[in-house]
């Protein structure tokens, strides 16, 4: 296909910044935000296009494009989009909409204007979309970095008093990882140069490129250590608890949702596929660390009194969980993995928004200050109650289908892998319904009682959240279909296959059919 | 008669170095015109004096450029001109253009009258004792100094001769050539002149100290080699004749001299307080022009004369570079004061620049599609010179009763009180952090390419964890101005003239370009090629 999609909707959103930025800021006018959602919702219609034109069972990658950029560099524009990036470009599309309409309200609090929060929103979704499809390793990397301006000005723009200082932490944390992978960027140049190929940053000429264990080692740890910060891995990870709590609702979901899967699909794109022997050697350590970050994060939530906090760290342990899926190196746990990303956007986008709306309600965060909601809001209730159920993966909810493909991936690797990640099902029960219990049940307390329900532009940002998570939990084969393709490839270029069942072929057979 | 036959006429290949001469006719006539010029035009005649000279040598250099010929045998174009004292090859070509475009733009600010209430920001009258009556009359006759702009001609002709000599003497001269003029220019501010004067005489003996040590070691160097020649030098250290220790302490000592023009540590301890006290524009100007021409002379020599000796000097010179990051980067963070932390800055950046230099690769051990260390480094120049000037620019219109408002806690708030300039200037100091998309980061991944194309790859992981922490302080100046409460009555944005407006419309523009599409320029910076002796 020649007319260019993804740049198309790589720019829309870029545009639409600059045009909401330039609107006339006018107090509480409702027409930067009219237009930004209109921007978002026409980036959504590109995107769709991209996914109804992706063919199942062509090439790995398509809708590519390839111009040269920097020739000493050996820079390019390349786009394109396989199953991976295509799940990721759609998450970003659906959220960025629902963040809108759901913090309609929110950048009027801020330190700037309106169009401000609105353009900054849309700036980084349009740079987000711009890293999932991109091809090219240096241009990947500019727009790694480049997201990190919006997000710091989102954070510290609009949000609590503290939103500075947490700011701050985010971007000091994010630009150290991403100068560090700058360092194995630029030796990826001079492995490249040196080598047959000319100096080149395209993925598909990289990857052909061979690099000296010791060096792939190290230009592995540069890319790891900056997708770790991102994603985020204990011990990486305690900007986010910081940012959730000063960022507004909507902030902290474009945070969580979009930005920080910018990690873990750096991992699976970038860490794996440069550096397969890297990769394998760093196996046993990742596997831990993200075990860790599963065990530490459902800990964590299960001790914290802020919601916004309590929800970034149940976000700490996904993350660890599609970190494991990622590095147990097989399909059950890449193509989990990956359906994790999606699942854990929605799901978490939702509890932070309720969260959000509650926060907007109450005027405080700590969950103690709620008692009986239920009763004077039941509809918010139920929702939240909703959210929770898929954040704790109830079967029927789409977090379901991902965690439990991401388990067997475990299992299959090493039965004591899955056996340490299974608690964290425990653990997310305990954290999920002792909020719930705590917020929503029991006598209503008297500074609740006045709590107004959920109005109609508020349940119409959560409809689609909640909608998509159920019919990915009875239905998740259009995103498995898409995705399986590339994790296979992705898996060939490690080197590494599936482990034959070791069990009699009916048990196999019961697993491939949940993964199908 | 018998004397008239001996002496040969020396072949002076006038068109060659045309934009030398250029400038340096200019600043002639320039003095000139202080002696016959009525007081009230001079101003008008200097600038455009000024700046006609500039872009004059700047045409002239790209018609030199455009018809270079490549030297048989060798993988450079240029010519040795003058006798062999002056080499014009790709690297001095490169080199003479950025530096001729950096001073075009820092002449407009010099030339800025706007902000001072009709008077540039130089002394009324130099001569007289700060608090005088003196001191005051010149204020109320509204005196001014137009002598900096011959002065400011002579530095950049010294500039331009520094980096292009092709044997020791000349470049000694280039260097004092440069240095005169800017020690004078740094003491001759407006407002704050105890400070200002400090400055100046700083920089004047710390800097005749350093050229001390230079004029040492162009001694020792001579007398290991025997000759002055950079050319005749790099024979003699190939060939490893004579005493290595002559060599070596000269190669010390004339590191010693450009390391501190290039305000390198341990011998950047000058840059701050010059900084701080010099006029906002003459500090633009240094800061930018003098980096560049410093570093080109460093390039020549130790590319050219101390080439086949790189075993020796990469050790010293990567310990330098890693001290310079260093303290560039930690300081910084405990300034309180803009300009004093834009020195710090500047310092950081040269030890950036230096892990660039350091990545040289003997010719031939790399194809031509790759980068190479002069490209790296030269494009590092232009990038930081642009993005430095912009921000000076920018210091000179934040401003309070007392002048400019240097302190960092004035500048809390600027955010508010004029979103554009703090915008812009928010995006220098990223690009200063080397945020993709900036000019810097294109920049900072050249010399990092460069250095660990050369197998420095502890410099270049040492420059990524220094960059972050230099990233810190940058940041921190965002904060400020967009995140806190204004102190006070908190800034003033002045309304410059359509003169300061250019020049950081002009420094925004390159950063901007430079990020997105650098290729043009690289490839500049490439086919400029390498240096000739």
């Amino acid at each position: 296909m020649s007319f260019p999609w993804l740049s198309l909707a790589l720019g829309l959103p870029i545009l639409g910044a600059v045009v909401v930025a330039a609107l006339p800021k006018g107090g509480r006018a409702a027409l930067p935000k009219v237009v930004a959602l209109c921007f978002s919702l026409a980036t959504l219609a590109v995107v769709a296009v991209v996914a109804v034109g992706f063919d199942v069972g062509g090439p790995r990658f398509q809708f590519t494009e390839d111009h040269e950029w920097i020739q000493v560099v050996g820079a390019h524009y390349a786009l394109g989009v396989d199953g991976i990036g295509l799940t990721l470009l759609l998450l970003t599309v659906v959220i960025v909409p629902v963040v809108m309409l759901a913090s309609w309200y929110d950048g009027e609090q801020g330190r700037w204007s309106v169009n401000s929060f609105f353009a900054w929103t849309l700036a980084l979704e349009g740079i987000a979309i711009g890293a999932f499809a991109a091809t090219d390793v240096f241009l990947f990397y500019m727009l790694f970095e480049a997201i990190l301006l919006p997000a710091y000005f989102l954070i510290g723009g609009f949000g609590g008093a503290r939103r500075s200082y947490a700011a701050m932490k985010f971007l000091i944390f994010s630009l150290f990882g991403g100068l560090l992978m700058l360092g194995s960027v630029v030796g990826l140049y001079a492995v490249s140069a040196s080598s047959s190929t000319g100096p080149t940053y395209l993925l598909s000429q990289l990857s052909q490129v061979h690099i000296g264990t010791v060096t792939e080692r190290w230009l592995f740890v540069g890319f790891f250590v900056a997708f770790a910060i991102k994603a985020p891995l204990v011990p990486l990870h305690s900007w986010l608890p910081d940012a959730a709590d000063e960022a507004t609702p909507g902030t902290i979901v474009l945070m969580v949702s979009i930005l920080d899967k910018i990690g873990t699909f750096g991992m699976l794109r970038y860490c794996l596929q440069l550096f397969p022997d890297a990769s394998r050697w760093a196996t046993p350590v990742v596997i831990v660390l993200a075990v860790l970050s599963i065990l530490y994060g459902a800990l964590a939530a299960i001790g914290e009194r802020s919601m916004m906090r309590l929800i970034a760290y149940t976000s700490v342990s996904h993350f660890g969980f599609i970190v494991l899926g990622i590095f147990v190196l097989n399909t059950y746990g890449q193509s989990g993995a990956t359906l994790y990303m999606f699942n854990h956007g929605l799901s978490t986008a939702a509890l932070f928004l309720i969260a959000g709306y509650l926060i907007r309600r109450r005027g405080s965060r700590l969950i103690p200050d709620y008692g009986g909601v239920e009763k004077v809001a039941p509809v918010l209730a139920g929702m939240f109650l909703v959210a929770g159920l898929a954040t704790l993966s109830l079967p029927g909810l789409g977090p379901f289908v991902s965690e439990f493909m991401v388990l067997v991936g475990a299992f299959s690797n090493a039965w004591w892998w899955g056996a340490a990640a299974v608690l964290a099902i425990v653990l997310a029960a305990l954290y999920i319904l002792l909020m719930y219990q705590r917020m929503m049940t029991g006598p209503t307390r008297p500074e609740v009682a006045g709590m107004s329900d959920l109005n109609v532009r508020e349940i119409a940002a959560m409809a689609p959240l909640l909608v998509l998570l159920v019919v990915l939990g009875f239905f998740p084969k259009p995103l498995t279909a898409i995705i399986n393709p590339a994790v296979a490839d992705t898996l060939q270029q490690v080197g590494v296959h599936d482990p034959s069942p070791v069990v009699p072929a009916q048990a196999g057979a019961t697993a491939k059919e949940t993964h199908q | 008669m018998t004397l008239a036959a001996g002496f040969t006429t020396p072949s002076i290949q006038y068109s060659l170095i045309s934009p030398m001469l250029v400038v340096f006719g200019a600043a002639v006539v320039g003095v000139v015109v202080e002696a016959f010029v009525a007081r009230p035009s001079r101003y008008l005649v200097q600038t455009a004096l000024a700046v006609v000279a500039v872009v004059t040598a700047l045409v002239l250099t790209v018609l030199v450029g455009l018809d270079l010929p490549v030297k048989a045998g060798t993988a450079g174009r240029g010519r040795i001109a003058v006798e062999g004292a002056i080499a014009v090859d790709g690297p001095t070509v490169f080199i003479w253009g950025t530096i001729l475009a950096l001073s075009l733009i820092s002449v407009l600010l010099f030339a800025e009258r706007a902000l001072e209430g009709g008077v540039t920001a130089f002394a009324g009258q130099a001569a007289a004792l700060p608090g005088t009556s003196a001191e005051r009359e010149a204020s109320t006759r509204g005196l001014e100094h137009t002598e900096v702009f011959p002065l400011m001609l002579f530095s950049i002709g010294g500039m331009m001769l520094f980096p292009s000599s092709n044997d020791l003497v000349t470049m000694f001269v280039g260097l004092e050539v440069l240095s005169l003029p800017l020690y004078l220019l740094c003491g001759l501010a407006r407002r704050r002149r105890l400070l200002s004067q400090e400055a100046a005489m700083k920089y004047f003996l710390l800097g005749a100290f350093s050229s001390g040590f230079f004029l040492y070691g162009v001694a020792l160097t001579y007398g290991y080699a025997g000759s002055m020649n950079l050319a005749d030098i790099a024979e003699a250290v190939s060939g490893r004749i004579g005493g290595q220790v002559l060599l070596l302490v000269g190669i010390g000592m004339l590191a010693v001299g450009m390391l501190f023009k290039a305000s390198a540590a341990p011998f950047h301890s000058w840059t701050p307080d010059v900084y701080q006290g010099a006029p906002t524009a003459v500090t633009a100007f240094m800061s930018a022009c003098t980096k560049v021409a410093a570093f080109g002379a460093l390039l020549r020599l130790f590319y050219v004369a101390f080439g086949p000796a790189r075993w020796d000097w990469t050790v010293m010179m990567g310990i330098v570079a890693v001290l310079t990051m260093l303290v560039g980067s930690i300081l910084a963070i405990t300034q309180s004061d803009m300009k004093r932390m834009l020195a710090y800055s500047s310092i950081a950046h040269a030890g950036f620049v230096l892990v660039g230099f350091i990545g040289v690769r003997s010719v031939g051990s790399f194809d031509d599609l790759q980068l190479s260390s002069v490209q790296a480094v030269l494009f590092y120049l232009v990038t930081y010179g642009f993005m430095s000037i912009g921000s000076f620019a920018i210091v000179t219109v934040v401003r309070d009763s007392g002048g400019e408002a240097t302190h960092l806690s004035r500048w809390a708030g600027l955010g508010k009180e004029s979103p554009v300039l703090a915008g812009v200037f928010a995006f220098f100091l990223l690009g200063m952090a080397g945020i993709p998309l900036t000019s810097g980061f294109t920049a900072k991944w050249a010399v990092f390419a460069a250095a660990f194309a050369g197998g420095a790859w502890p410099l270049v992981v040492i420059g990524v964890v220094l960059s972050a922490v230099a990233a810190f302080f940058y940041l921190r100046v965002i904060v400020l101005m967009f995140f806190s409460e204004p102190v006070g009555e908190g800034p003033v944005v002045m309304n410059p003239s359509i003169l300061t407006t250019i020049v950081i419309a002009i420094g925004f523009a390159v950063t901007v370009v430079l990020g997105v599409f650098p290729g043009p320029v690289l490839d500049l910076a490439a086919s400029a090629g390498q240096f000739i002796r």
